[in-house]
């Protein structure tokens, strides 16, 4: 298949309440590797096998959360082509020129439905791996580190207009439902792709508008995840739940809060979705094992705590 | 040196030490009363109003304990170390999630195990 429009999830801004302490936990646990840094106090971080320049921006703030969360697409064309449909949806559709993200070219931010920040953006400087592209190792260990997160990999948020923020992603910006969570004929959560993976975004139905559940990394293993889990215990982090495994998309996982209260995770595995696929659906009888597939029950704390 | 904590709601004592956040030492010991959310002045669950005693506070998310909250002893449990006994009373609850009504009335299994707001 080929990838056209938006290409996947580029990155997210999280405020952090303390930003050395932030920096701790992002890089020396998490494993992200620290890019650049802006006039404003940014710090822009990346994985070790991501190439663009960065896919996480920390900026500190009296209260945690989400700023915004940004999506690559292929060509400044359709950067210009979903901006107009963004309008036309019923978005307020900001245009940031290049430069205001350092490394960034010129994004294409909207509001949804459900209250969060998005943006769309073309274009962002080549950092590259440590590997480089010709001839090249699987991995570096200079550049492992903690964790060892490979990549930002997906978001998910809560709000209370659901069904209109999947509107506006399958809609306007061709996303797919890979997976529903249903309550009858109520959609309380939805899974979204835009490319080949299980989910690129998720979205769970909330009283409150722009609530961030969490931010998460990709692993290469399931042995890496209980490595993670030695890491959270070591270095007292809290933990939120794991490991385990979610019946939705899969994944093997653990989460845990950053020193802000941010919850994170990092997990291994889900499945290849294809365009052509009909979502799973997941009824409400069968949530616990949705959401936590060994204890095939709910947990308070992962349902309730949001930033 | 180690001071008696009193969760007023439930009678629960136990003791923190200066270095321990009033809902870490509670939670190390299996003891419950507040609520158990991201453990970093964040998310706000763990909210407490402090009836006697002193405590040093760490940074709290401003979307949750405002100045003047803090000026009159409220806190986050997660982020207040003692420095003498304290008394506590809690404000912060777990909210419940998939809260519409229509949810909630007919859908038991969408809530976790009954009384668990106050718990882990």
């Amino acid at each position: 298949m080929s990838l056209t429009g938006v290409l996947r999830p580029g990155h997210v801004s999280i405020r952090v309440l303390d930003l050395p302490a932030a920096l701790t936990h992002y890089v020396d646990r998490l494993g992200l590797i620290e890019s650049d840094r802006d006039e404003q106090g940014r710090v822009y971080l990346k994985g070790w096998d991501e190439r663009d320049w960065f896919s996480v921006v920390l900026r500190e703030a009296d209260a945690p959360g989400m700023d915004y969360m940004g999506f690559k697409v292929d060509s400044p064309a359709t950067l210009d082509r979903l901006a107009g449909r963004l309008r036309e949806f019923g978005c307020k559709v900001e245009r940031i020129p290049a430069g205001e993200l350092k490394h960034c070219g010129e994004r294409v931010r909207f509001d949804s439905p459900t209250g969060h920040s998005f943006e769309l953006y073309a274009q962002k400087d080549y950092l590259g791996t440590a590997m480089g592209l010709q001839n090249p190792d699987p991995w570096h260990e200079e550049c492992l580190k903690g964790m060892q997160v490979q990549r930002f990999d997906h978001c998910l948020l809560y709000g209370d207009d659901l069904d209109g923020t999947v509107k506006l992603f399958t809609e306007v910006l061709g996303f797919h439902i890979s997976e529903n969570v249903m309550d009858g004929e109520l959609r309380i959560g939805c899974f979204l792709t835009c490319g080949m993976k299980a989910h690129d975004l998720a979205i769970i139905r909330h009283p409150e508008k722009n609530r961030f559940h969490h931010a998460s990394f990709m692993l290469g293993t399931w042995e890496d995840v209980l490595r993670a889990a030695d890491i959270i215990g070591r270095f007292k982090i809290p933990l939120d739940i794991g490991p385990t495994r979610h019946g939705i998309t899969r994944g093997r996982t653990i989460y845990f809060f950053d020193p802000s209260g941010n919850r994170n995770e990092v997990f291994s595995g889900d499945y290849t979705y294809y365009p052509d696929y009909e979502p799973i659906r997941w009824t409400a009888d069968s949530l616990g094992g949705a959401i936590f597939y060994h204890d095939q029950a709910l947990n308070e704390r992962f349902l309730t705590v949001v930033t | 040196m180690s001071f008696e904590i009193e969760i007023l709601d439930s009678g629960e004592r136990y003791a923190c030490s200066a270095a321990q956040t009033l809902l870490g030492a509670m939670h190390q010991l299996g003891r419950r009363g507040i609520p158990l959310g991201c453990r970093s002045g964040g998310c706000g669950v763990c909210k407490v109003e402090l009836l006697s005693g002193e405590v040093e506070t760490g940074r709290m998310s401003r979307a949750h304990i405002t100045h003047e909250e803090q000026a009159k002893g409220i806190v986050l449990a997660c982020r207040a170390c003692p420095r003498s006994a304290v008394q506590l009373r809690v404000l912060g609850h777990m909210q419940r999630v998939f809260g519409s009504s229509a949810m909630q009335s007919n859908v038991p299994t969408l809530r976790p195990a009954e009384a668990a707001t106050h718990q882990r």
